[in-house]
């Protein structure tokens, strides 16, 4: 037993140092080398001042925005130090009225929008920080964006088309569009 | 089912035999000591560090004195990370000043990381430290990995020796693991995450303006940042899957891209799918190797798809509001509750079922919010034991019980003494493979029927109804099998659920590693008969057929009813509506 003891905690500290701070300590290094500005967040400037990450989603209300999809992230959304799903079932009430009331939502600010609501844009994602809706979602709001700018819709369309990520390869993940570049894209096309 | 989701599945089918073939054949290398690159260029260290320790490469342990070492080893591994967390406020590397956490969490976090297991009844951006994520947890998820692949060793070892008392050095076998597999492999890995956006620094968090001001309240936002990639990579390649943000693979910064998904993906699943092809090599038949990952892949790939389109039906519920579940070019559709858009269906149903069936854990999509047949595919993976894929080298081992009970049961059939590779299987053999079977599966089914009684067990669902149930049944087949994923709306940091998942952890651990060495030891004594007319072979589609009938019949037979209890019933009163 005792001829245990020695080897056992000598190789825990030996790879306590490996692997909890060399190992650390060298992917640090050699992120820095290689890819500094993805390694401390991928981080939005504009006019000198950083607003946001291009990684993480922001809230929007205004409807001269497009807006994000919905959060459960507290005590407010979008909250980046604190990430979080909603962890409602798929039975849960909780769920379908918070569905319904997001879709009275999007309905009230644009009563021509159709009928039939892109699932992403009434569900809440699983970090709470979803960056990305789908071009489904970006197109359904496209109308009442163009409206609330005095922009034409050709236009917002134009500049969703932009936007959309296609899948990587043409096969891996989903077509996607960055709500926050996007958004900043419409500002800076005033 | 689109194309484009069949054609997602089978690039990375291909891409993991294509990864799997050649590192299994490297793993056989290190483990039978023949010379390789690695071991030129890091050799000297790894002697350095059998002088440092005083351990002789040469011992040859008999299999109770290999599991002491195991224990040993391990027990000193949970303390330490208990100990950090009680102290992290007095330690340095803690830029966000967390305090001590409590006394029942610290508790299940050291069992949960020693063990492999990972279940995380803390939320990672909010009560560690750096200190405590990188010495206590990414030091465990090395070594914890590491000590499933020595078991495993040790068991090839016993399958390949004759008349012998030794299973080979548990110490040599975990630095081994450590040095030249999980470290090399998880350094390339980091980089290639933080290549695509997964944050890697020492700064806390970083703040910034919001772009719509007003829309929180809020001026300013502040993003939590810390040394992500570096936990991640080996949480992945380890089996682990304790995240380092709360929503773990969700999180952007863990998980930014579609690519950065599928590299993760086939990292979980890797290191436990090659090691079958090292099985393979080290007992000179590879096609037995081929025959378990058969086994395992002939369990995968229909659940996989079950998953998908479960998830692809969409919510009946939210369908009726007016909600789109159809997949098209330009959304991907389906039941999106706690869904990333990047990922959409496909990506996260593929993800939910490899980290079951490995018993990884890490999530990209919030398993709570998944249809209820979309769930069942990942609960009914974790309570089958962990062996499709399963932990690295701990599903290996328990596949190769699973081996074991179905040439036992074969044997009864024809009437013949059962053998596997040359070695009888005996009454020992099978009172240790039993252990290995029931004790996991009777630490879900009580755990959770203790859950319902108790009023702290019932009070902390956070959903209504049978879904609640299938909350309880998760958490406990999740611990007991050493996976870790979670439904997230079980609250889980109370004494209840901290004190009894962390016992089911360590049943569900440790009585199977011990049985496991006592097979190795006692298959190690005896000879090897050659096969004769009466053999059964172990690498036809006949056994593969047999041994997954075997697992499903077993995994069914258990667990049939608390499933329809849970995910049934709730499906049948959706689908009714």
């Amino acid at each position: 037993m005792r001829s245990l003891v020695r080897p056992a905690l000598s190789l825990l500290v030996i790879f306590t140092i490996l692997t909890g701070v060399v190992y650390p300590l060298a992917v640090t290094g050699a992120a820095r080398l290689l890819f500094a500005r993805r390694a401390e967040g991928s981080a939005l400037v504009r006019e000198g001042r950083v607003v946001g990450s291009s990684l993480i989603g922001q809230p929007f209300d205004d409807p001269r925005y497009f807006w994000s999809r919905p959060s459960a992230t507290s005590p407010h959304r979008y909250n980046a130090a604190a990430s979080s799903g909603s962890n409602l079932g798929p039975s849960n009430p909780a769920l379908i009225d918070a569905a319904r009331a997001r879709i009275a939502a999007l309905r009230a600010a644009d009563p021509t929008a159709s009928a039939t609501v892109p699932a992403d844009l009434v569900t809440a994602s699983g970090s709470g920080l979803d960056p990305h809706i789908s071009p489904a979602a970006a197109m359904y709001q496209a109308r009442r964006v163009a409206r609330a700018r005095a922009m034409s819709e050709q236009r917002v369309g134009a500049l969703i088309e932009r936007h959309i990520e296609g899948r990587t390869w043409g096969v891996l993940g989903e077509p996607r569009v960055n709500v926050l570049l996007l958004n900043l894209a419409l500002d800076e096309a005033r | 089912m689109s194309s484009n989701a069949g054609l997602q599945v089978l690039i990375f089918l291909v891409a993991l035999l294509a990864l799997a073939l050649p590192l299994g054949a490297y793993m056989a290398r290190v483990f039978s000591g023949e010379a390789t690159l690695a071991q030129r260029v890091l050799g000297p260290i790894e002697r350095g560090i059998y002088r440092l320790a005083g351990v002789r490469e040469d011992e040859d342990m008999p299999w109770h004195r290999y599991a002491g070492a195991v224990l040993v080893f391990n027990l000193a591994g949970a303390l330490v990370v208990y100990g950090l967390q009680r102290a992290q406020r007095w330690l340095p590397l803690n830029p966000a000043n967390m305090g001590a956490v409590s006394p029942e969490v610290s508790f299940n976090t050291a069992v949960s990381f020693a063990t492999n297991t990972n279940w995380q009844a803390y939320s990672g951006e909010t009560s560690m430290s750096f200190l405590t994520q990188m010495l206590a947890l990414t030091v465990q998820n090395f070594v914890s990995a590491a000590t499933g692949i020595a078991v495993l060793i040790a068991l090839m070892r016993g399958f390949t020796r004759r008349e012998a008392t030794g299973l080979g050095s548990f110490w040599v076998d975990l630095t081994k693991a450590t040095l030249y597999v999980l470290v090399p492999l998880s350094f390339a890995l980091a980089l290639v995450l933080v290549s695509e956006g997964v944050v890697q620094t020492f700064t806390p968090s970083v703040s910034a303006t919001w772009i719509e001001a007003g829309a929180t309240g809020a001026r300013a936002q502040s993003i939590a940042l810390g040394p992500a990639a570096s936990q991640i990579a080996i949480k992945q390649l380890g089996t682990n899957g304790g995240g380092f943000f709360n929503a773990n693979a969700a999180h952007p910064f863990e998980n930014p891209t579609p690519l950065s998904n599928f590299v993760q993906l086939l990292a979980i699943v890797l290191i436990p799918a090659s090691l079958c092809f090292t099985f393979g090599r080290q007992v000179k038949d590879r096609r037995q190797g081929w025959a378990l990952l058969g086994a395992m892949l002939v369990i995968f790939v229909p659940l996989v798809f079950a998953t998908i389109a479960a998830e692809q039906a969409g919510n009946p519920n939210l369908t009726a509001l007016g909600v789109d579940p159809s997949a098209s070019a330009m959304s991907s559709g389906g039941n999106m509750e706690g869904k990333e858009t990047r990922f959409g269906i496909t990506q996260s149903a593929l993800w939910a079922t490899a980290t079951t069936a490995a018993s990884n854990g890490s999530v990209n999509a919030m398993h709570d919010s998944f249809t209820p047949l979309g769930g069942v595919a990942p609960l009914w993976l974790m309570q089958l034991g962990e062996i499709v894929f399963g932990g690295v080298g701990s599903g290996l081992y328990g596949m190769l019980v699973y081996a074991i009970i179905a040439v036992f049961i074969a044997g009864l059939m024809v009437g013949r003494t059962p053998e596997f590779l040359g070695k009888k299987i005996e009454a020992y053999e099978m009172k240790m493979a039993s252990l290995v079977i029931l004790l996991p599966s009777a630490a879900v089914l009580i755990g959770t029927a203790i859950a319902c009684l108790v009023p702290e067990g019932a009070r902390a669902v956070a959903n209504p109804g049978p879904h609640g149930f299938t909350e309880i049944l998760y958490a406990f087949s999740s611990g007991a099998n050493n996976n870790g994923s979670a439904f997230g709306g079980l609250t889980v940091n109370g004494r209840f659920y901290s004190t009894a998942i962390g016992l089911c952890m360590l049943i569900g651990r440790y009585w199977v590693i011990v049985p496991v060495l006592a097979i190795a030891g006692s298959l190690a004594k005896k000879k090897s008969i050659p096969p004769s007319s009466g053999t059964l072979p172990t690498h036809t589609p006949l056994f593969v057929g047999l041994l997954v009938a075997t697992i499903v019949l077993v995994g069914a037979l258990t667990f049939l009813p608390a499933l329809a209890l849970g995910p049934v019933v709730e499906h049948l009163s959706l689908a009714g509506r």
